[in-house]
């Protein structure tokens, strides 16, 4: 376990009470705003110090009510990525970027930090100003500073909330990156969907102050029982290949031999992406569909039928790709006679597989 | 210079002194009264914020006999300064310590509204980083406040320049020793014919004020303009 938390503190208006141990990667606190999430990350960084409980990575204790162990936040060897960027307005990017750097323990400092300069692609902004910058690059320098300080542990709370969309897809890719490359376990707290289907290794799900699931990604987004964000964020998360580049503008996968198509993406043929697919997004048909528009079909079988209090059921269809999730209606379930175990076509939409919900290789399960 | 007489000269140079070393001695303590006053809350916050603020509402005259019963000869203070050969009263420093208390309150106005306009989520940011307290202090809010710093700084080097009350009541008006600016202009208005010398250094009065406050303002603006970053 690389990451052990376990927290017991009253707020105003919230009772956190909670533990989880989370593997090595990206563990992401999933959640809508009020259920906790900043203030457990406050918590693992120091800035609040919690009524009762204990923190460890990798076995290395930042505190522990019950031993009475409190580290400082500066002695919590920690790289926390706020929201806001928090960018040090009187220094320069290259004194921002080496903030950290020049408090880090001698011995664990990078011994190329051009290196993480370069990741980021932030080279060319060394002699600017905070102030100077765009969303998208403040946050990116505000990841190389805390990469640079050599954690032991990088905290992201909620890093891309305040860009837009096309800022969004611009740093995720970085995040896939530092979980790709960089060995230390990362706490990535957001409440999107389409962020927890591409970084996270493993999904702690939080409401009202307490874990309701814990598991993959692949796992917590389908239930829509614990959907933090509400039955729109349900959806499945397909492994799947780059197959090809159509000339037409559109990109084939290949999930677990069947075809998927979508928008052109910038990934290279032959690597291995994760999408994730909204359940608001499929169809599903008891006959397989004929003049329709839509290009993925997908033969399954019916898994499971949730229905809630609503008019709206999820119904879970596994396909040789993997579980495809589905949100219509109860009237349609009756109509279609959909039970588990029978046939059925999940129809997805090509576009609406949005850029966003597509990510890069993941390397744990 | 030379239009002034050597006893107006005498009296400015002594003023200059005087609020010099007045500004540069408290300037340590007004920032972290300051600093104490907006981040920090403990017992007794409010009692030093009266404390603080005293000399800018008492009579000078009353400042100015307090400090004559604590640091005189015969006060508590004075007493045990005296052990170690240090006498204020009726001698130069003892009008800096006057100038530097009187002009106290303006100084930590002007530092501790620059204090509070720091966000407190940057410093977090720097102990997350591994920056222990005193030097988050360093590195991100002195740096920040330093607009704020400057500009106490010269209000109070004004204020101190322009002491008359508690100065004159604590070490009198002695021209060479404690005759600063103001005091003189008093004793030239006091005797037959001291109208001019007293017109003359009302005017050096009035360019130091005015160039005090104005370099305060360019100051003031170039280091928020650099802290700002742009």
């Amino acid at each position: 376990m690389s990451l052990s938390v376990r927290l017991q503190h009253d707020l105003p208006d919230l009772e956190l009470d909670f533990s989880f141990d989370a593997p090595p990667g990206v563990t992401v606190l999933f959640g809508r705003s009020g259920s906790g999430k900043t203030t457990v990350v406050n918590a693992v960084a120091g800035l609040l110090r919690p009524k009762v409980g204990r923190v460890a990575v990798n076995d290395w204790e930042l505190f522990d009510t019950e031993k009475n162990l409190w580290l400082p936040p500066h002695r919590r060897r920690l790289g926390y990525i706020f929201q806001e960027g928090r960018l040090f307005p009187h220094l320069t990017v290259r004194q921002n970027l080496s903030y950290g750097r020049w408090f880090a323990p001698k011995r664990a400092r990078l011994e190329h930090p051009d290196k993480v300069i370069e990741m980021l692609g932030v080279g060319h902004l060394l002699d600017r100003r905070p102030a100077g910058l765009s969303g998208g690059e403040k946050q990116r320098v505000a990841i190389g500073r805390a990469l640079l300080a050599s954690p032991r542990l990088i905290l992201a709370d909620e890093p891309l909330a305040a860009l837009d969309d096309a800022r969004k897809a611009e740093i995720l890719p970085y995040f896939e990156r530092l979980r790709d490359e960089v060995s230390v376990p990362i706490l990535y707290v957001t409440h999107s969907a389409a962020e927890v289907a591409r970084l996270a290794t493993s999904v702690v799900a939080l409401q009202d102050g307490k874990v309701v699931r814990h598991g993959p990604a692949s796992e917590v987004l389908a239930d829509p029982s614990v959907a933090p964000a509400g039955v729109r964020a349900v959806g499945a998360v397909l492994k799947v290949r780059v197959r090809e580049h159509h000339p037409d503008g559109l990109t084939e996968l290949d999930a677990g031999g069947s075809r998927l198509f979508l928008p052109r993406i910038a990934h290279q043929v032959g690597e291995e992406l994760r999408i994730r697919i909204p359940a608001q997004e499929v169809i599903l048909s008891s006959k397989r569909p004929e003049g329709l528009s839509a290009l993925n079909v997908l033969e399954g079988t019916v898994d499971t039928i949730r229905a809630g209090d609503g008019p709206g059921a999820i119904v879970s269809v596994q396909t040789p790709a993997g579980p495809v999730l589905a949100r219509v209606t109860r009237r349609s379930v009756e109509a279609l006679e959909l039970k588990t175990g029978k046939p059925c076509f999940a129809v997805i939409k090509t576009v609406a597989l949005a850029p966003q919900d597509v990510g890069g290789r993941l390397i744990a399960p | 210079m030379e239009w002034l007489g050597p006893a107006e000269l005498e009296a400015l140079k002594l003023s200059l002194r005087v609020s010099f070393w007045a500004t540069l001695v408290t300037l340590p303590f007004g920032i972290f009264v300051a600093y104490a006053l907006a981040r920090w809350r403990f017992p007794g916050r409010q009692l030093l914020n009266g404390l603080v603020h005293l000399p800018l509402i008492l009579p000078p005259v009353v400042t100015g006999y307090l400090l004559l019963l604590t640091f005189g000869i015969q006060g508590p203070l004075g007493k045990l300064l005296a052990e170690f050969g240090i006498i204020v009263a009726f001698r130069w420093t003892g009008a800096a310590l006057a100038a530097g208390i009187m002009a106290f309150p303006l100084m930590v106005r002007a530092i501790r509204l620059s204090i509070e306009a720091v966000d407190p989520k940057l410093e977090q940011a720097g102990a997350t980083l591994g920056a222990s307290r005193p030097f988050v202090f360093a590195t991100v809010t002195l740096p920040m406040i330093l607009p704020g710093v400057v500009a106490g700084a010269i209000l109070a080097f004004a204020k101190a320049m322009g002491e008359f009350g508690a100065t004159i009541t604590f070490v009198s008006n002695i021209p060479g020793q404690t005759q600063t600016l103001p005091s003189a202009v008093y004793a030239f208005l006091q005797v037959p014919g001291g109208e001019g010398a007293a017109t003359r250094l009302v005017v050096v009065s009035i360019i130091v004020a005015m160039g005090a406050l104005l370099l305060s303002e360019y100051v003031g603006r170039r280091a928020a303009a650099r802290v700002s970053g742009l």
